[in-house]
């Protein structure tokens, strides 16, 4: 059943990237990237990280996405123009590119995680079934790593601002 | 122990001293207090009678302890370099003492005569900084211990020499002559300077001392490599003294001041190539066939010279080519190895020679004067303005005489002497080999036309009637004593200069006997029958007595014609007045080429077209080029920038990879 | 036992990512494809969480915050330069040519 499922949403999930990098409109570009987006969600549930899946849902295609369309929008570059992708020249390089780059990624999966580092298998799910999803992530969180944390939310602040202040017309 | 050590000897080093001194002060004077003569004329010639003073006391202490062995003193190390270590230092022995009167004391007697010769020249002060400096080296030059420091001094007289001939710079032909005097010499210097390696790699050394001690044992005789250096230092010697084929420099030198002719390019500078053989005799022993080309060499000069000398018009030009001449002599001396031979005619040569340039000059000085008064620019030098001058100069007249008959070779002056000992040691080597018959037979015919041309000398100078002009003649009058009195000097020892070494008594073959003995021991000494000196004497002595008569009788002074109005010269007698045009012909051959591989090849093509086209223009080029390869990356294209970040990234994997 | 096929999968998303980076010239569709590329790299890191601890899935949180502010500030910038230059195709956004 779980394999199953696996298969379904990386399926899912390859099918919906490809479509979203080569699409013309950006529209449908964003939205077969919110699919994509929730098919990694699934995987993320698959996976034993439940709460990572609620927040890439919420954050990711609800908020970033979100924003896209906005500037899709405000822009006004909604409809499908022109193509913008590269000619032969480029698609031949990009290929090229991007199929040397999954042959080296997928033998460096061959890896062998050292056996020191291993945790016996299943320990996190057990850790997230006897501690709650958002528990299991928060306890680090707010322990081990409270100063990245806080750091975190100081780069948001300036995020905001740098955002406002670039996108702010000259009055 | 050196016999010589505690004694005057130790002090060797002043008598350099001194004239360099008098060179720092003269030089400083000449900026700052050019007008101040007096002081100049003391420190000039003070320092020089200074330095010979010294000179007679070292003389009397190697008189006096008769010592075997050099004394070289050691004043400090100059160049310790590995295997290689030379050090300043000076050698006293029996040759360098008889140098260094002969520089110091003649030396003096120019440096006085100067006083009154130089006197209105408004470059007073600097010429007596010259003469000095000159002094200064030319003792470094005879006082030294080995090869390098001979070379310092060799190099510095050069260059003193060259000062002092473009000593009036503003005349381009004045300076152009001490250029070619400088240039040619530096031929001759490459050859010394490549003979001192070649003595190193083979010897090890290049004290005097130790290369006499060394190389009878480990340069084989008649070798390659002996006679290599024996030529090499040759080659230096024709330069410096002046033979076949670099003797073209000193006709020309006699742009000079007539003292400095008299001291540089008489009695002193020019001698310094038979010095050098003197003092390196060893290699000459050890090797007959360089020993016989000095010889051939020296006896083809010794002609060729003098027969140039026949038809000059220029009084000096003419002594010029004769001390050419005589030098040949000294190299014909010291070649067929009787050292002590030339070594004693340098000395008497030194006495005439130096008397008839400063002679030369009193005349000089009289018809400048005259000259002066009457506005005329006539050549003061050309013997066809002068005539009868006896009349109006009879003091130098009388010494120059005295100084003609030497040089003739008439007994019991010092010039016979020393030319029949020379004429007679190469007669005798004539019996091993006929070679030397004929380097006799040149030098018998060369005194015969040496005495030819002094005698023409004197005649068209100084007897029969005047051709200088009506203006002129009152002003013509005799030098002034300081003038005079070097003159009346030189003549007394001219007249017995010839007591140095007389037959028999041999005083100055005893006196050098511990230069010279090495030599005479390897090469042999060969004595000749008494009957043959006495001959041969005779036969000098009618030789030197037909050139004159036959002077008298042929030429005729009275038949002269000045310079204006004298009438061509043709065929063989235009071919001696152009001095066989060897000037034209290095010209030709040499120079010209030369000056057109300089300016085409080197200039054009390699200097312009190479390294500036190729190398400088070129690597800019390339810079530029890579540059602009380089910027094309920069197109300012997110997407390339991106594709070139992801090849890179792809290349980092790869790496990665390699490390699993 | 998961790890395997999801690093594979976490691969093939980030190539497809990088395709699209070097595919078009539409500033919005290129961050768009960067953001597909953060995920790839969140799947892998929770796809280790399984195996190394809960750490991987704290990191992913980071990541997620920090793609949030880039995003963010990407687009604001996006909007500044359309307004000087009336185009997102980066061919034509090209001042700082060499």
């Amino acid at each position: 059943m779980v394999t199953y499922a696996f298969w379904l949403f990386s399926g899912a999930a390859i099918v919906s990237a490809f479509l979203c990098i080569t699409r013309r409109s950006p529209v449908a570009s964003a939205l077969w990237l919110v699919n994509t987006f929730f098919s990694i969600a699934g995987l993320f549930v698959l996976l034993d990280a439940h709460f990572l899946a609620a927040v890439q849902v919420l954050v990711y295609a609800g908020a970033i996405m979100v924003l896209f369309l906005f500037v899709i929008m405000l822009l006004n570059l909604g409809r499908p123009g022109p193509g913008d992708m590269k000619g032969w020249w480029g698609r031949g390089v990009a290929g090229v590119a991007g199929l040397v780059l999954a042959g080296e990624l997928l033998v460096l999966r061959l890896v062998v995680l050292p056996a020191e580092l291993v945790l016996p298998a299943g320990t996190v799910a057990r850790t997230v079934r006897e501690q709650g999803a958002v528990q299991a992530v928060a306890l680090p969180l707010f322990q081990a790593y409270l100063v990245p944390f806080e750091i975190a939310s100081l780069m948001l602040l300036a995020a905001i601002v740098g955002a406002v202040v670039l996108a702010k017309r000259r009055v | 122990m050196n016999p010589l050590a505690g004694t005057a000897a130790d002090l060797v080093g002043l008598t350099i001293l001194l004239p360099f001194l008098g060179f720092l002060v003269n030089g400083a004077l000449a900026f700052l207090r050019p007008r101040d003569k007096r002081l100049v004329s003391i420190v000039g010639v003070g320092s020089v009678a200074a330095a010979f003073a010294l000179g007679v006391a070292i003389f009397l202490a190697v008189l006096g302890a008769h010592p075997e062995a050099p004394y070289v003193q050691t004043l400090w190390t100059w160049m310790p370099v590995g295997d290689l270590q030379i050090a300043a230092a000076l050698q006293v022995d029996q040759l360098s003492v008889m140098m260094l009167l002969v520089v110091t004391g003649v030396g003096a007697l120019i440096h006085l005569f100067s006083v009154g010769y130089m006197g209105e020249d408004p470059g007073y002060a600097r010429y007596f900084a010259y003469l000095n400096l000159f002094i200064a080296f030319m003792l470094v030059l005879v006082l030294s211990a080995s090869f390098p420091v001979m070379f310092i001094g060799w190099e510095g007289v050069g260059l003193c020499s060259y000062l002092l001939i473009g000593f009036w710079y503003d005349d381009v032909a004045k300076a152009e002559a001490g250029l070619k005097a400088f240039l040619v010499n530096r031929i001759g210097d490459t050859g010394f300077m490549i003979a001192m390696f070649l003595i190193f790699a083979k010897l090890g050394t290049l004290d005097f001392v130790a290369v006499s001690a060394a190389a009878p044992d480990q340069l084989a005789r008649g070798g390659g490599a002996v006679t290599a250096i024996a030529l090499l230092l040759f080659l230096g010697c024709a330069g410096k003294s002046a033979q076949i084929p670099l003797y073209v420099w000193l006709p020309d030198a006699m742009a000079g001041p007539t003292p400095v002719s008299a001291l540089i390019h008489a009695a002193t500078m020019v001698t310094a190539g038979v010095f050098l053989v003197a003092r390196a005799n060893v290699f000459f022993a050890l090797a007959p066939v360089a020993a016989a080309v000095v010889a051939g060499v020296g006896a083809l000069t010794v002609l060729f010279a003098a027969s140039i000398g026949l038809k000059q018009w220029d009084i000096k030009k003419v002594l010029a080519y004769s001390t050419v001449s005589q030098l040949g002599y000294m190299f014909v001396g010291v070649g067929v190895g009787a050292y002590t031979a030339g070594m004693f005619h340098l000395v008497t040569h030194a006495f005439f020679k130096a008397l008839l340039f400063l002679g030369s000059g009193s005349v000089i000085h009289a018809m400048h004067h005259a000259y002066h008064h009457s506005h005329r620019h006539a050549d003061a030098q050309d013997m066809r303005n002068m005539g009868g001058l006896g009349a109006f100069l009879p003091t130098t007249a009388k010494v120059m005489w005295v100084a003609t008959l030497a040089i003739a070779g008439i007994p019991p002056l010092a010039g016979f002497f020393s030319k029949d000992e020379i004429l007679l040691a190469a007669f005798t080597r004539g019996g091993e080999n006929p070679f030397y018959y004929a380097v006799w037979a040149f030098g018998a015919v060369g005194a015969l036309l040496t005495a030819f041309y002094m005698t023409r000398l004197m005649l068209y100078t100084f007897h029969g009637p005047n051709r200088t002009g009506d203006l002129e003649r009152p002003h013509l009058h005799e030098s002034p004593l300081v003038m005079t009195a070097p003159l009346i000097a030189l003549a007394v020892l001219t007249v017995l200069g010839g007591a140095l070494n007389l037959p028999h008594v041999a005083t100055l073959h005893h006196w050098l006997e511990p230069v010279t003995r090495q030599a005479a021991l390897i090469a042999g000494a060969t004595e000749a029958p008494p009957g043959l000196e006495y001959g041969l004497m005779g036969l000098a002595v009618v030789i030197a007595v037909a050139g004159i008569a036959l002077a008298v009788r042929l030429l005729k002074p009275a038949e002269l014609l000045t310079p204006d109005n004298a009438p061509a010269e043709r065929g063989f007698a235009k071919l001696l007045l152009e001095k066989y045009r060897v000037d034209e012909l290095y010209d030709a051959v040499i120079i010209r080429p030369l000056l057109w591989f300089s300016r085409v090849v080197l200039w054009k093509g390699i200097d312009a077209g190479v390294i500036d086209t190729a190398g400088v223009n070129g690597s800019a080029a390339l810079a530029r080029g890579l540059g602009w390869i380089g910027s094309r990356l920069q197109t300012g294209q997110v997407g390339t920038y991106v594709v070139v970040f992801v090849i890179g990234a792809l290349a980092v994997l790869v790496a990665l990879m390699r490390m699993m | 036992m998961l790890l395997g096929p999801a690093l594979a999968v976490s691969a093939i998303l980030f190539s497809l990512g990088v395709v699209g980076v070097l595919l078009r010239r539409n500033a919005i569709i290129i961050f768009m494809c960067i953001e597909l590329m953060l995920n790839a790299v969140n799947l892998a890191f929770v796809a280790f969480s399984q195996q190394l601890g809960i750490d991987g899935q704290v990191f992913v949180f980071f990541v997620m915050t920090v793609a949030a502010a880039e995003a963010a500030v990407g687009l604001a910038i996006v909007i500044a330069v359309y307004r000087h230059r009336e185009t997102v195709n980066l061919q034509n956004i090209n001042l700082l040519r060499g």
